[in-house]
């Protein structure tokens, strides 16, 4: 499928494949969103050319998906707009089921702070470098991460520490 | 202050190794503020827990402060009491099931969620949407501006120490909400927005009272404007308290007012404009002070702007269907379902199935809330469920920056601080 892009969006795809090569993997649209896939592990340098060159300075949320398939299972999606372009773009990286890890663009864009933990909340992807990597929304001692497909709707019994209901006990 | 002097005096029952981590990273958090020497001889140094069962927080928002005297060093906010895993509940549902839910996400503004969900399903299925329906949808999310707005406005002068103030905004709150129950038969959760359309048409009643509310509003907005505008304890409360600086605006990833009242006009319906804000006039207000101040100018302005657009509105409101003749993507209306066979076969499958966007399709479709940039993302799996729906909530992002402008502060600007950020933890905390 050939793809519909606008002249900031075109530039924006000319200036990552060209300086970065085969670090692209995949340049696609759904929906009139542009989607960039990209090796995990060239993150880092391809944030600092988006915000440095590109101007995409303003990130606007990172999340995590769960694919549920036995390669690449976990996929980190980053959302950038560009305030000069007015143009949005996202970046995707993947990374495996065993020890899920991918480096942190808290140094790129500060902003990716609290999205970056609620990834990690939810998914259990380990952001390399996160200046404060808790638990965002589940308390610390909660053992799951509830957004991947095996973890039940109704959750796991026993799973979380509840207040005792009587008023008598200490 | 160290974590094992911290752990000493507070002895948690509960979640023990969250709040061990809590404060452990209070204790990490660096800060350009300069420390005092670490011998404390005159015991100033205290961590102070607030909410998260406080009146004015909002909500149920944790704050660990790190005081000294009175300024605080340093604070960690910790949230997700009101976490109710509304993406896990999305992925079960249908996406006209899951609306109802996201009136609960921002219940001050919940037509504005609902609009946001519906334009990103219309979004990712193609639905054409009819113009009647469009501009009620705008009228509704302006009316949801204003009355979130209202609402920040009372408990913002509220934690500034005027209680009676409240009052005042809520009489006009209780105005719109009566407004909403005429368009809507809700007043709160109105649940009025569907796919393809809206729910029900403007009653002629419905469109009197909008139009008494746009006539009497601005008169009471004067009235907030002659109250405040001058008034000597609002603005040494609010002048240069809680400053966000321009230059670290974008980087924190502030959004909506918060943004704007730091110097960026980033405005969703200015940027890529929805349902039909590009046929509407209006001003994008900012500042540049970043203060709370500035903020308070920035939403006034934003509910004249809000008039100005609904008086457009209903200038230009056509004639015509409210919803997409198109069983397959949205409800027939209800003349079918009562009186012809296939209207209930379709009124059931949408029901039951609802509408199956293409199998891997994305998309993003983002709103401007009364709180800011609301963005709903979807990844179809071709079924009626989304495989992954994540809302990228306003007050989250701005949450965010909160934790770094109480840095410096005094503790008794905390809570003006907490109120001018406007955050609803229902939809923070998802």
């Amino acid at each position: 499928m050939s793809l519909k892009l606008t002249e900031a969006l075109q530039k924006t795809v000319d200036s990552l494949t060209q300086t970065f090569g085969d670090k692209v993997i995949d340049v696609y649209q759904s929906s009139g969103d542009t989607f960039i896939r990209v090796e995990a592990d060239a993150i880092i340098d391809i944030s600092k050319h988006l915000k440095n060159e590109l101007h995409y300075v303003y990130l606007s949320d990172v999340f995590g998906i769960d694919r549920y398939t036995s390669d690449e299972r976990f996929e980190v999606v980053y959302n950038l707009l560009s305030l000069r372009d007015q143009s949005r773009v996202f970046i995707k990286v993947r990374c495996e089921e065993e020890n899920p890890e991918v480096e942190s663009v808290t140094s790129v864009w500060p902003s990716a702070g609290w999205p970056e933990r609620e990834v990690y909340d939810m998914f259990g992807v380990k952001f390399r470098n996160h200046p404060d990597l808790r638990r965002i929304f589940m308390p610390e001692d909660f053992q799951y991460y509830p957004l991947r497909k095996e973890f039940p709707l109704l959750g796991i019994p026993g799973s979380i520490e509840l207040p005792s209901t009587t008023p008598d006990s200490d | 202050m160290k974590l094992t002097d911290i752990q000493n005096k507070v002895h948690s029952t509960f979640f023990k190794e969250h709040q061990k981590s809590l404060y452990q990273s209070l204790e990490d958090k660096h800060t350009t503020l300069e420390e005092l020497d670490d011998g404390d001889p005159l015991t100033t140094k205290m961590v102070l827990n607030m909410g998260p069962q406080h009146p004015a927080t909002h909500g149920v928002l944790r704050l660990v402060l790190q005081l000294d005297g009175e300024t605080i060093e340093k604070c960690k906010l910790d949230i997700g009491y009101l976490h109710r895993g509304v993406e896990k509940i999305a992925e079960n549902k249908t996406y006209q099931e899951f609306m109802p839910y996201t009136d609960r996400m921002d219940y001050l503004s919940p037509y504005s969620n609902n609009v946001a969900l519906c334009t990103a399903v219309e979004k990712i299925a193609s639905v054409e949407v009819p113009e009647r329906a469009q501009y009620i949808r705008m009228i509704g999310c302006e009316l949801a501006r204003i009355s979130s707005h209202l609402l920040w406005l009372g408990t913002m002068v509220m934690d500034a120490g005027a209680i009676s103030f409240f009052i005042w905004t809520f009489k006009e709150r209780e105005k719109i909400y009566d407004v909403m129950d005429r368009i809507a038969g809700h007043r709160f959760t109105v649940s009025h927005a569907r796919i393809g359309g809206v729910a029900n048409d403007l009653t002629d009643e419905a469109m009197g009272s909008i139009k008494e509310f746009v006539d009497t509003f601005p008169k009471e907005l004067k009235d907030y404007h002659k109250l405040l505008d001058r008034n000597r304890i609002f603005f040494e409360r609010n002048e240069a308290v809680g400053v966000l600086r321009t230059e670290d605006a974008l980087a924190s990833g502030a959004t909506g007012p918060l943004l704007r009242g730091s110097g960026f006009g980033l405005d969703i319906r200015k940027v890529s404009p929805y349902l039909r804000y590009n046929e509407v006039e209006f001003e994008v207000p900012t500042r540049l002070e970043g203060d709370n101040l500035a903020r308070y100018y920035v939403r006034m302005e934003e509910m004249h702007e809000s008039i100005r657009i609904i008086k457009q509105c209903l200038n230009k409101l056509p004639y015509g269907p409210i919803r997409t003749d198109n069983a397959k993507q949205a409800y027939p209306s209800k003349d079918e379902v009562y009186y012809s066979m296939e209207g209930m076969i379709h009124d059931f499958m949408m029901t039951d199935t609802g509408i199956c966007p293409p199998e891997g399709a994305e998309c993003y479709h983002s709103v401007e809330s009364p709180k800011g940039e609301l963005g709903y993302y979807i990844q179809s799996d071709g079924t009626g469920h989304p495989w992954r729906l994540k809302i990228k909530a306003p007050s989250f992002s701005n949450l965010q920056v909160l934790e770094n402008i109480l840095d410096g502060e005094m503790v008794a600007d905390t809570v003006v601080i907490i109120g001018g950020t406007d955050p609803v933890l229902g939809e923070a905390d998802k």
